[in-house]
């Protein structure tokens, strides 16, 4: 170091010759950079790569890269290229956060696609409403929110949780009278919970018949707790459980069940978080018959979804690549992001906003889904039982498509609330005081 | 003429379609109940099995069974039912005789749900009653037990008359007793008389079944259910102390597991190893990896998969420990807030280069036919994986005393620990024995994963639920001392399973926390407690 400047001072030609080089260099990237920012259009991809939620996420993050990928060989958005920005939040809500503002204010992105868990959402909100951007949110939820900046391709819980509970009551799914209600000790399973209860109540279920459960993040020792699910089921009533135990939990969950001899003939249990992923790490034999209930399953077959398997198994070069529900809202999100922006020719984010409501784009299972001006989006309702190799068999399908209701009907607080961000421009309007409840969530 | 020929040809195919039609009508129940499963609805499925089963033919049995496993399959376009035996050949369920045109193209499996699932059972349990096979002559009477199917009444008694096993045939009356419970027809003392039987039975589904007992019944019948409940809750009260024990045992058995080579690393040699947590999910990989090779090249060897993974887990594990003591930990030593945070660090790196080669989501590890299942003692369950685990801990606790006691290896490693210059003087190579030590630590961590791998997810996040708990024994047990991990580790796995049922899994894990914050406060050293000079070497 000390060298290179001693001579540079000797000789100043060479200095200001030094000077101009790096001046005109720095001039050119930056050049090159703004010119390349004009030919793309960002797309932000906010889903974890390390930690304990990559078992989930980083199938949705490679799902984006393929979806971005398969738009720009279709000539791009606006005869502009996508380009992916891909950050990694490390499965640390704080750091959801930190790392939406990095893609909003520095990378400048058009939208996100990202989060998984409620918690990582509600962590990133304050910053998409501050910096105004567009979040699109993939998974399952407890509903109980409708923000203008989110939009929820993922199932409310009457999209899901509601349609499974019905089908466990109704002559087929086994007239079931009693109810083990588990779940990993969080706000989805608790809120969701919370409903199912205040429904299984309106349809007459006693308090008795119901047994709550909570666990923590990663439970691994279900003994106790399988053996009081069956203690439970022995009352002489048909017994199921309705399972929101989430991620790792559910592999020794199932082995326990499995191995105590549980069979899906004698206590079914009817998850909300067990999809095609969750299944590949687990022997499904003595699983056969335990169900999920979900808005898109692999097995399902129509044209859409065959050759959306077979692209995607291409794309990641494995053809033993599964698919899942979550994959599939990032499919139907990302096709509405695109349809809105061709519509107004602009990624502007109050203009999508506006435009999104309206909005449709094909499902895989073979129908057309809406977004709703509540920003939650119609699916179809599939209950699938596990078979032996990994997949579901679908068992029951919903009549039509089901619109996604942001606040509950069956909460206390939430059943006067309404939301609509086309005529009211509000999401949680009391349509009891007739006033918009503002920013609460 | 090719005309005519082509015509006479069609005359004579029409003919035989319509012979097979007479014939089959003709035949019965069972043939007409046959084409319902080619309709594809669970409805049309329900109806075919209760008249198979009502139909009385020698044919209903395997196909029952073929519908059971699967093995029932259909064509709507043939109108065909067709078995598929075990080696894949094909049977005709319409005449039981081998099918062998070629096979209609779009063959698919009759579907199940729960509902048939059920039905089908029933039905199987009715027409089995009387094979030849002790075994499944007890399951029948087990199924018609639980499914309470008052159409097998007559098949039971016909199969209680004949009975000469006495297991069977103590079923079969309970079975019977089910039946005579749930008719609404029956006598009350017949009712009083079949309560008896149910209540000696005495398990969980005798009192769901007594539970079932309608409160507008005979007054007589009512007082001998309530008795019967009574005696069974106070039995199955006493051995849910046994379980609770059992399932305390076997927690215990894991934390065990998890914590005895960070006992050697940390309670030994005195390093506070953050990734020893990996080191556990490293060995579970290996069995992953064992078994991927054994399932794709040699089928027959799966039940030995995990014996082939126990040394190989172990080596690995330990030639990685012996990596990174040699690489980060020997520079370390005696700074216990840099050895944690590199240790931390490792963690992370070998966490991600894990989900770099295998992928973020979950491998599955199948369990040894003889790790499945479960067995009965008393009132209570009891896993064979459970089971293995604990004996295998316990293995390798009495191994590793052994180790430490009797071998020059243990020698060493207990003198460099105790007075670290004197051994050295003595001309032990301290830094070799280190490096073995670490190494013996992180192969135990590895055989510890080919453990956990039985009943927990293999994931890169593995290590990471096991790491708090392992230190909370070693700190809780006393440092340096096996003998304080072991009763530490029981002791926190029992608590917590007599915990749980009261205080739910939260609440029961933040109880125990506390317990040992208090704990520690109290004797800062653990349990057993190492005197003298010994641990400030």
């Amino acid at each position: 170091m000390y060298t290179v400047v001693h001579t540079a001072a000797k000789r100043p030609t060479a200095r200001r010759w030094l000077a101009a080089a790096a001046g005109l260099a720095i001039a050119a990237t930056g050049a090159i950079s703004s010119a390349k920012a004009q030919d793309t259009i960002k797309v932000g991809i906010l889903h974890s790569l390390s930690g304990t939620m990559a078992i989930s996420e980083t199938t949705l993050k490679d799902t984006m890269l393929f979806l971005i990928d398969e738009q720009n060989k279709k000539g791009g958005l606006l005869g502009k290229k996508l380009e992916a920005v891909v950050v990694d939040p490390a499965s640390n809500w704080p750091l959801f956060a930190e790392k939406a503002r990095e893609l909003i204010a520095k990378d400048k992105v058009a939208a996100v696609f990202g989060c998984w868990t409620s918690v990582s959402r509600k962590s990133v909100l304050p910053v998409f409403k501050e910096l105004n951007n567009i979040l699109f949110y993939p998974v399952q939820y407890e509903g109980e929110e409708s923000e203008r900046n989110v939009f929820y391709t993922g199932a409310a819980p009457n999209q899901q949780a509601i349609p499974a509970v019905d089908y466990l009551m109704s002559k087929d799914g086994g007239e079931v009278k009693r109810w083990v209600l588990a779940g990993t000790d969080y706000v989805y399973p608790r809120t969701t919970n919370k409903i199912l209860e205040a429904y299984l109540k309106s349809k007459g279920v006693k308090e008795e018949d119901i047994m709550v459960n909570y666990t923590p993040f990663g439970h691994s020792d279900w003994q106790t707790i399988v053996a009081d699910i069956k203690k439970f089921g022995s009352a002489g009533k048909k017994t199921a459980v309705v399972s929101t135990i989430n991620g790792d939990a559910n592999v020794p969950f199932y082995k326990e069940l499995g191995n105590q001899g549980i069979k899906a003939t004698d206590i079914p249990v009817v998850a909300f978080s067990v999809g095609e992923e969750e299944l590949a790490g687990l022997d499904t034999k003595p699983l056969v018959g335990h169900l999920a209930a979900w808005n898109y399953f692999e097995s399902i077959k129509t044209p859409e979804n065959a050759k959306f398997i077979k692209d995607w198994q291409a794309y990641t070069k494995n053809p033993k690549r599964t698919t899942n529900d979550p994959m599939e809202a990032h499919v139907i999100g990302f096709n509405m992001w695109v349809k809105a922006v061709e519509k107004v020719g602009s990624t502007d984010p109050d203009k999508v906003i506006d435009a999104l409501p309206g909005i449709t784009a094909p499902n895989l299972t073979g129908g057309t889904s809406t977004m709703l001006p509540n920003h939650h989006i119609t699916k179809p309702v599939f209950v699938g039982e596990i078979k032996g190799d990994g997949q579901f068999d679908v068992v029951w399908k919903s009549k039509g498509l089901v619109p996604g209701d942001a606040w509950s009907d069956y909460l206390p607080g939430s059943k006067d609330l309404e939301s609509d961000w086309v005529k009211l421009k509000c999401g949680n309007y009391n349509t009891v005081t007739k006033k918009c409840g503002g920013s609460a969530s | 003429m090719r005309g005519l020929f082509e015509r006479f040809a069609v005359v004579l195919v029409v003919f035989g379609v319509f012979a097979a039609l007479v014939t089959t009508a003709r035949a019965g129940a069972y043939e007409d109940a046959l084409p319902k499963f080619t309709l594809d609805s669970f409805s049309d499925t329900a109806d075919a099995i209760d008249a198979i089963a009502a139909s009385g033919s020698p044919l209903a049995p395997p196909l029952l069974q073929a519908l059971k496993d699967q093995r029932l399959l259909f064509s709507a376009s043939a109108k065909q039912v067709l078995i598929k035996a075990a080696d894949g050949k094909l049977t005709d369920a319409a005449t039981g005789q081998p099918f062998t045109a070629a096979p209609p193209s779009d063959l698919d499996n009759v579907r199940l749900n729960n509902r048939l699932r059920n039905l089908t059972d029933a039905a199987l349990g009715a027409l089995t009653l009387m094979a030849p096979d002790p075994g499944k002559r007890y399951g029948a009477a087990q199924s018609v037990f639980k499914s309470r199917d008052a159409t097998a009444a007559a098949a039971l008694d016909k199969a209680i008359a004949v009975e000469k096993d006495a297991g069977v045939k103590k079923t079969m009356l309970e079975a019977k007793a089910a039946l005579t419970l749930t008719d609404a027809g029956a006598a009350a003392a017949d009712k009083v008389a079949a309560i008896a039987i149910i209540r000696d039975r005495g398990d969980q589904d005798s009192l769901a079944l007594l539970q079932s007992v309608p409160a507008d019944a005979p007054k007589e019948v009512l007082a001998a259910a309530t008795d019967a409940k009574a005696k069974i809750e106070r039995n199955l009260a006493l051995w849910n102390t046994v379980q609770n024990f059992w399932y305390g045992l076997s927690l215990g058995s894991v934390l065990l597991l998890a914590a005895i080579g960070l006992a050697i690393t940390f309670g030994v040699m005195g390093v506070i190893n953050m990734a020893h947590g990996e080191m556990v999910m490293l060995g579970a990989y290996v069995t992953y990896v064992v078994q991927d090779v054994i399932r794709a090249s040699y089928p027959g060897l799966f039940d030995y998969s995990l014996a082939i993974a126990l040394p190989l887990a172990f080596l690995f594990s330990a030639i990685v420990g012996i990596i990174i003591e040699r690489s980060v930990i020997r520079f370390l030593y005696g700074r216990p807030l840099e050895t944690l945070l590199a240790t931390w660090g490792i963690s992370l790196v070998l966490q991600q280069a894990v989900r770099a080669a295998f992928g973020p989501t979950n491998k599955e590890v199948g369990n040894p036919s003889w790790m499945s299942g479960a067995f009965d003692l008393g009132g209570i369950l009891i896993t064979y994986n459970r089971l293995w685990i604990i004996v295998f801990t316990a293995i390798v606790f009495v191994a590793l005393l052994a180790m430490l006691r009797f071998t020059r290896l243990g020698l060493e490693m207990r003198a460099v620990t105790q007075n670290r210059s004197m051994a050295a003087a003595v001309g032990i190579r301290t830094a070799r024995i280190d490096a073995l030590t670490f190494g013996l630590g992180s192969g135990i961590a590895g055989i510890a994963g080919v453990a956990l791998s039985q009943i927990d997810n293999v994931s890169p996040n593995l290590g990471q639920g096991y790491i708090i708990d392992s230190f909370m024994v070693v700190v809780f047990g006393g440092v340096g001392n096996l003998w304080g991990t072991l009763v530490g580790a029981l002791t926190l796995g029992i608590a917590n399973k007599f915990l749980e049922p009261f205080a739910g899994a939260v609440l029961g894990k933040i109880a125990i926390l506390v317990f040992i914050i208090l704990f520690i406060q109290k004797r800062p050293r653990g349990m057993f407690a190492l005197k003298g000079r010994a641990i400030e070497a």
